[in-house]
């Protein structure tokens, strides 16, 4: 009998009755939420089950989303039934004012470091983590890159002065006045 | 009879303590081949346990991607495994594509198929060799090194650039294979098959090479998939999945090749692997050439899908049609939108699979890009792979790993 996406769905909800949301089928992929507390136990049945079997965890990550009100931090799983060839995903949601979320590091491996790294650049706070520190950043780093409080710098900004990187210094952009001083900034307010 | 005590010549130093030495492999030391660390804890030779550090080249791509409109996303891409650049090219495309719903004419995707395998060609023959270099057999890198460079001197004629090539575009390619590019291809097919018998003569029953790669770092099948592992390296532990054939895309179940794997999933095997992969890549191309060849007409010449919102329009209608040259500037200013929609796609990277997670809430670029990095997942088993083997061990390890900085640090 091959894994169909509905099939699966029908075995998780009679796992799982009435916690498990948002099924989705986008492109072909079986997607869901379930409640952060769940998500172990959500991957142990899908590892454990001989018929689901989803043993690979191929990629693990963590999406910010500021306007979802206490749930802003999404970590989101991607598992693969090599032998039924079957991929699903499902995503937990945790509050950015505490965002802990347990590790699955007891069920995969890779897990680790793939923890780590959301860890590095969201704050997921993984609980149960044998390691949990900054992989890709520096250690001293107090902040977390890729949450969308840090929005990408604006190529057009003219108030910077710095010549490392092309802008003011001796190149000439029409950031300087006559005397060299950088140029005002003209007031956008109207 | 009284054992004989030598005389202490240093009465005032202390004696030196029986314990374990901390050895700094990396960051910049040449055989990592990549700016990455491990700081070896070693008793005599022997490894008591490695703890790996990266992030020396974090370049924040998943960042950056979230400012860029999706053509500009490409030569990031470029910078992750630089050795088979086009693999992630073409991944990406085929993940925009994916999102987009664009389908390609199948001359599209015999063409990069053909770009795809050179590309696997290439990084293998690095990786491989490499291993050579690491054990003492510096001939056989000098020697394949030439047929890297016409594989480089293919894209060249293809994208115009060799390493990071940021070759195709979204729904195909910028231009036609010319003639050269098409010699040089045949020269390739002719030449490589020689080439790669020699390059296996030379080590596949080299006693010093088995001695030192035999046994080397092994790992078995159910250890590999809990560590992550994907690619040549799991298929080197036994464990035959390989994304071209589980989930084809570009028209890979248009061709017929084998998945070649191993059994003790050691560096021997590792190498086995590969080199059988390169045979089986050989095998695809020429599939993929001869199929190029029978097509005919007007099907023989496409090498783009229709798609005006997203493929420049060629640069003699900007300046003469109106359409074209709207699409231009819409292109090049990044002011498309990109359907919502949520998206994984996987390609075959030369180490493992290479995927793309993308998000898009309906904006100008991706509201999250992630990219599954093979090297970067499977890097994690290494103090496991070396634990308890020598300290020469350790580098061919590293090497027959396929480890590649640009990758692991995204």
């Amino acid at each position: 009998m091959s894994l169909t996406n509905d099939y699966i769905q029908q075995r998780l909800e009679e796992q799982f009755p009435g916690q498990l949301t948002q099924f989705e089928e986008p492109y072909g992929m079986l997607t869901f939420e379930a409640p952060r507390e769940l998500n172990l136990k959500v991957m142990q049945f899908l590892f454990e089950d001989p018929e689901l079997s989803f043993r690979f965890l191929t990629d693990l990550t963590a999406v910010h989303y500021p306007a979802y009100t206490g749930r802003e931090l999404a970590v989101v799983y991607h598992l693969h039934n090599l032998v039924a060839n079957v991929r699903i995903r499902f995503k937990v949601y945790a509050p950015i004012a505490q965002p802990d979320v347990f590790s699955a590091t007891k069920i995969f491996m890779s897990a680790n470091w793939q923890e780590r790294e959301a860890f590095d650049f969201y704050g997921v706070n993984f609980v149960g983590h044998p390691n949990l520190k900054r992989i890709q950043n520096v250690d001293e780093m107090d902040y977390f890159p890729l949450r969308k409080e840090f929005p990408l710098e604006d190529q057009t900004r003219i108030d910077k002065d710095d010549e490392m990187f092309g802008r003011g210094g001796s190149f000439d952009f029409g950031n300087r006045q006559e005397d060299g001083a950088p140029r005002q900034i003209p007031d956008t307010e109207q | 009879m009284a054992l004989i005590t030598a005389p202490n010549i240093f009465p005032n130093e202390e004696p030196l303590e029986a314990g374990t030495t901390r050895l700094n492999l990396g960051p910049t030391h040449p055989a990592t081949h990549g700016v990455f660390q491990n700081i070896l804890e070693l008793d005599g030779e022997r490894i008591m346990s490695a703890e790996q550090t990266i992030g020396y080249i974090h370049r924040a791509f998943e960042k950056i991607a979230e400012r860029r409109p999706l053509y500009q996303i490409t030569p990031l891409t470029d910078r992750l495994n630089y050795c088979s650049a086009p693999i992630n090219n073409m991944g990406w495309h085929l993940t925009c594509e994916k999102l987009l719903g664009i389908s390609t004419p199948k001359r599209v995707d015999y063409l990069r198929v053909i770009i795809m395998e050179l590309a696997r060609i290439a990084d293998h023959l690095i990786c491989n060799s490499i291993v050579g270099v690491d054990t003492g057999a510096f001939t056989g890198f000098l020697y394949v090194m030439q047929y890297r460079e016409l594989i480089y001197e293919i894209w060249e004629e293809v994208c115009g650039s060799r390493l990071t090539t940021n070759i195709g575009r979204i729904g195909g390619f910028e231009r036609d294979f010319n003639d050269i590019a098409f010699t040089k291809l045949e020269r390739f097919l002719k030449e490589y098959p020689d080439v790669l018998r020699e390059f296996e003569r030379l080590f596949n029953r080299n006693r010093i090479f088995m001695d030192r790669t035999i046994g080397a770092g092994p790992i078995s099948a159910e250890r590999a998939l809990n560590y992550g592992f994907t690619g040549p390296n799991l298929r080197a532990a036994g464990v035959d999945y390989d994304v071209r054939v589980h989930n084809p895309y570009s028209s890979y179940q248009d061709f017929e090749f084998d998945i070649p794997t191993g059994t003790t999933g050691d560096c021997y095997d590792r190498f086995l692997v590969r080199n059988q992969e390169m045979w089986q890549s050989l095998r695809i191309i020429e599939q993929a050439y001869r199929k190029i060849q029978d097509m005919k007409g007007q099907e023989g010449t496409i090498f783009h899908a229709d798609v005006p919102e997203y493929y420049l329009p060629e640069k003699k209608d900007v300046y003469t049609k109106m359409e074209s040259l709207i699409y231009h500037f819409k292109i090049v200013m990044g002011e498309v939108d990109i359907p919502p929609g949520e998206v994984y796609h996987a390609v075959e990277g030369a180490n493992g699979e290479l995927g793309f997670y993308l998000l898009s809430d309906g904006g100008r670029s991706p509201y999250r890009l992630h990219f599954r990095r093979p090297c970067f997942i499977y890097y994690q088993a290494y103090e496991e792979l070396v634990k308890g083997s020598m300290l020469s061990d350790a580098v061919i390890v590293l090497s027959s790993l396929n480890l590649i900085a640009g990758e692991m640090d995204a």
